[in-house]
């Protein structure tokens, strides 16, 4: 009972921290103020990353904790306190398209279920399944797919860009 | 039911929700939120598959989206404070003279 119980423990963690995400997930969209969504966020990110750990899948947890907790959340958390608390989107939490929302998320979760239910293959066979590490991940990055490494660093510096024009033409409309 | 399917079916909850998300929600930093959360779901997607069949393909595209979320979120962020400076509030549906 215990050795089954020992045994089937990283299934059952994995379970655990899939249900903490999909329950703070569910929270974003009831809770009212910014910060406290922005926490649930945290939480259901730290979550995911305990699934990927318990995968197997190592670099990607601790990345996902280091890039979208540690940078992601920490800037989305400054700009929140940045910004005045007592704006009234802060107390009215859902727009006019509310019902229509609700109704295209049971159509989208429905449809999306379908999917997985009738059409998700099985483990595939001849794959290893097991998991592979950081040597393997990173050679094959940079060998076989490098044109997605050399798209990532165009985009950053896309990105560096454009922040820079949106800082400039904030000082323009500082002094027009 | 198998793990991989489980975490098929939390990947889409966690897409679908992050949609719903971006389209009721009034705060615009919320909206953004939910994109981001929306981004998690296809990671989980791409991270079980990646786990199933032993390859790196999923986490290469991980670590793409990993480098688009920090780009949306550098570029939205600026823009959004300085909608916030034209506009003195953060409700989406104040912007909607941007449309065209």
């Amino acid at each position: 009972m215990i050795r089954d119980f020992l045994a089937n423990l990283d299934t059952l963690l994995i379970y655990a921290f899939a249900a903490l995400a999909l329950a703070s997930a569910a929270a974003m969209l009831v809770l009212r103020t910014p910060m406290r969504v922005a926490l649930a966020l945290i939480t259901c990110m730290v979550s995911l990353g305990g699934v990927y750990g318990l995968l197997g899948v190592h670099f990607v947890a601790a990345f996902q904790v280091l890039i979208y907790v540690g940078a992601v959340m920490v800037f989305m958390v400054y700009a929140i306190m940045l910004l005045d608390p007592r704006d009234e989107a802060a107390t009215a939490r859902y727009s006019s398209l509310l019902w229509p929302g609700v109704f295209g998320f049971a159509l989208l979760a429905e449809a999306l279920a379908a999917g997985y239910w009738n059409d998700l293959p099985g483990a595939p066979r001849g794959a290893t399944g097991g998991s592979f590490d950081i040597a393997s991940f990173s050679s094959a990055f940079l060998s076989e797919y490098w044109l997605h490494f050399e798209l990532t660093s165009v985009l950053l510096l896309v990105a560096v860009v454009a922040a820079i024009a949106v800082i400039r033409e904030n000082r323009r409309s500082d002094r027009g | 039911m198998d793990k991989v399917q489980v975490l098929q079916f939390v990947a889409a909850a966690l897409f679908a929700l992050g949609l719903t998300g971006v389209v009721i929600r009034r705060n615009v930093l919320v909206m953004l939120m939910c994109m981001e959360l929306m981004l998690n779901g296809v990671n989980l997607s791409l991270v079980t598959f990646a786990h199933a069949m032993g390859s790196a393909v999923g986490a290469v595209l991980v670590f793409l989206i990993f480098v688009v979320a920090t780009a949306e979120i550098a570029v939205a962020i600026p823009i959004v404070l300085l909608l916030v400076r034209r506009k003195r509030t953060l409700d989406v549906g104040s912007f909607s003279d941007l449309k065209g």
